[in-house]
């Protein structure tokens, strides 16, 4: 007899099926090997939106083992909406541990942030990218910025930032600040603030970027160089919140969000949610350490 | 703090789901069920299958169901539940020639072997809101298939065939641009590889057919209108119903059912470049599923555009007019601007408050242009 499996559809482990997740394994692998480099992959659609973390998820779901831990966290925070759906999602289909802590945690996917406390060798840090094509901004087709990277032609990407400095007296780029990996490939590392940036540099954690819109993966490989674009004469800086401290705890040596109250007055707090809970509980926290970091008085 | 608030984002979106669910069924009228769906929103069910990719009208009304009529959403859900299922078989090529037609008509010639088939379309009816349908019973519907019955002769019934197409005149005639070595024909599955551009046309077919209607209607219209050059006739646009055939594992060729489809061959004029090239004809092809003439009509126009990459408008555009009418990707992005971006507002915030204070210092407090508009230069 036939048997009507009509609605009773099960899931693979992990929502993707195993040839997808080979697939985008291979595809990994080969960022792995070229630093940097966009490796196209299939990108099924995820029951998710579009635009809403679907390659973070593939990157994710497709390295996510029974043992790992997961956390997840949207502009800093692991309450955030979007995060919480996905947490949600990534649980129902690997019954995985999830957790809020960062150092607990073997798997952290984010939405433009790296985490404050610094990232260890047995943890994979996965992106959400909107826009992994770091040059888009000054050339609008695929085939062209493609061909640009294989000749490693920058030079639009140079006069774009020199022009900025000529009109505005300093380079305007905020978030997703390009930087060059390897001494070879300009990449976009997703729009992480400027504070961020410095933490991809020579990491001990590797740095997996999903772009699933766009359909490209590419990965920063632990202990890898990571520059951001600059000038011998104007330097790139991390953002300056300039002796602006967080109102919970006092710490202005983090990336601070700017609160506007109810009876209209200003404050800062610190962006990363667990950072945040640690520092105001006195837990220890290990933050990254970075030249521009090193400025800043905690 | 709004919708972060630190540890209630789980609680918020739980309660917005229940929320939304409630006001699906807030009134407690009867729930509709999935054949009146299937049999009278016919229409609809053909758009929502041809942008999810996968032929399926039970499921195609059960996503329309579920998103309380949101053609965009019930085709989203539609393409997610499709990435879940594995390929087995890749379909032999259909044979439109092949096709049990209830629809066929050209505006090409006068006659056409087989003759004009208006078939199902409301082409000519009056848009009068029809304010009967407003009280229409199951008693009107049985009255209204008795009478339509009652005129069929079934003797005649048996004649329907299969029709020879109105392109084989013209290639008979040699009147149609020979198929040169300049077309990239390689065959890509785009649900299993990223696109990459110049795409060959497979692929470029591909997306057009997975593609948003209205998408693909604003750009064919503006090659009409003036943004291009493709003014194109309808050579033949042809809706019935198709065989699909799969080569199972020992090589035998196999029936697995019928889908139907919209076929649509416009033909336009060939712009040759050099003075001396003979002017012929050439086809811009499209094919959807289910009854969609307009998305049908304008993929025709927008392949045959897309063949004359040289043009300046979007719609001579690949790299525009593919990645632009896929709905799917373009609403998700469109509405992801709906997520928190504090971090990333911050770190622009941060660039313009120093360029506002560096133009201060620089210029007497008088002479400042407030309209100064610093822009970020990354779209984020």
């Amino acid at each position: 007899m036939i048997e009507n499996k009509k609605y009773s559809n099960k899931y693979n482990f992990a929502f993707i099926d195993e040839s997808t997740k080979k697939e985008i394994r291979r595809k990994l692998l080969k960022a792995v090997a070229i630093p940097g480099y966009q490796v196209p992959y299939s990108s099924p659609e995820m029951p998710i939106s579009r635009g809403w973390g679907t390659g973070g998820l593939h990157v994710s779901l497709a390295l996510i083992g029974r043992d790992d831990i997961f956390k997840i966290i949207d502009q800093g925070s692991d309450a955030s909406v979007n995060a919480c759906n996905l947490r949600e999602f990534v649980q129902m289909m690997t019954h995985c541990k999830v957790t809020f802590d960062t150092t607990e945690a073997t798997l952290i996917q984010s939405r433009h942030r790296i985490t404050e406390e610094v990232l260890k060798a047995n943890q994979l840090f996965v992106f959400q990218v909107p826009q992994p094509e770091p040059l888009r901004g000054v050339e609008r087709y695929e085939n062209k910025t493609r061909q640009m990277h294989g000749e490693a032609d920058y030079a639009k990407m140079w006069v774009s930032l020199y022009e900025s400095f000529v009109r505005y007296g300093d380079i305007m780029l905020g978030a997703g600040y390009p930087v060059k990996v390897n001494d070879r490939y300009i990449m976009a590392p997703s729009p992480i603030p400027r504070w961020d940036v410095p933490n991809l540099n020579q990491s001990e954690a590797l740095f997996l970027f999903g772009a699933g819109r766009e359909k490209r993966l590419y990965v920063v490989p632990p202990h890898t160089k990571v520059e951001p674009l600059e000038f011998e004469d104007v330097k790139f800086d991390i953002e300056r919140f300039l002796g602006k401290s967080c109102y919970r705890t006092g710490s202005g040596k983090a990336f601070l969000d700017e609160l506007f109250l109810d009876d209209g007055s200003k404050q800062f707090v610190v962006n990363d949610s667990n950072y945040l809970d640690k520092l105001a509980a006195g837990n220890p926290v290990r933050q990254h350490v970075n030249k521009y970091l090193n400025t800043i008085q905690s | 703090m709004g919708y972060i608030a630190v540890k209630g984002g789980t609680d918020a979106i739980h309660n917005a789901r229940e929320l939304v669910e409630f006001y699906r069924l807030k009134k407690a009228v009867k729930p509709i069920e999935i054949e009146q769906i299937r049999s009278q929103l016919r229409l609809s069910i053909d758009k929502v299958m041809g942008e999810g990719g996968i032929y399926a009208t039970e499921y195609a009304a059960l996503a329309i169901k579920q998103m309380e009529g949101d053609v965009f959403e019930a085709a989203f859900v539609l393409r997610a539940f499709r990435a879940t299922l594995q390929r087995k078989f890749y379909s032999e090529t259909i044979n439109t020639r092949e096709m049990f037609v209830k629809r066929k008509i050209s505006a090409s010639f006068r006659e056409i072997p087989g003759g004009q088939i208006l078939g199902p379309t409301r082409d000519y009816i009056q848009r009068m809101l029809d304010t009967a349908k407003a009280i229409e019973t199951k008693e009107d519907v049985e009255t209204f298939l008795a009478g339509f019955a009652a005129h069929i002769d079934p003797a005649k019934l048996a004649d329907i065939a299969h029709f020879d197409k109105v392109i084989d005149l013209l290639k008979k005639e040699g009147l149609l641009q020979p198929v040169g070595n300049d077309e990239d024909t390689t065959l890509k599955d785009i649900t299993r590889e990223a696109i990459k551009f110049p795409a060959p046309r497979s692929a470029r077919l591909q997306m057009l057919a997975r593609a948003e209607t209205g998408g693909l209607m604003a750009l064919g219209y503006s090659s009409m209108r003036g943004f291009g050059s493709v003014h194109p006739t309808v050579g033949e646009l042809r809706y019935g119903a198709v065989p699909v055939r799969v080569k199972d594992r020992l090589g035998r060729v196999r029936y697995i059912g019928s889908i139907e489809v919209t076929e649509a061959e416009m033909i336009s004029e060939y712009k040759a470049k050099s003075k001396k090239a003979i002017p012929y004809y050439s086809i811009g092809y499209g094919l959807c599923f289910g009854q969609n003439d307009t998305k049908a009509i304008c993929m025709g126009i927008l392949d045959r555009a897309m063949r004359s990459p040289e043009g300046n408008s979007p719609s001579n555009d690949q790299e525009f007019v593919l990645y632009h009418t896929e709905g799917i990707e373009s609403m998700g992005f469109t509405n992801h601007l709906k997520l928190p971006h504090y971090v990333t507002f911050q770190s622009g915030l941060n660039n313009v408050r120093a360029a506002i204070e560096r133009n201060a210092a620089a210029v007497p407090p008088s002479t400042i242009n407030p309209s100064v508009i610093i822009p970020s230069l990354q779209p984020v």
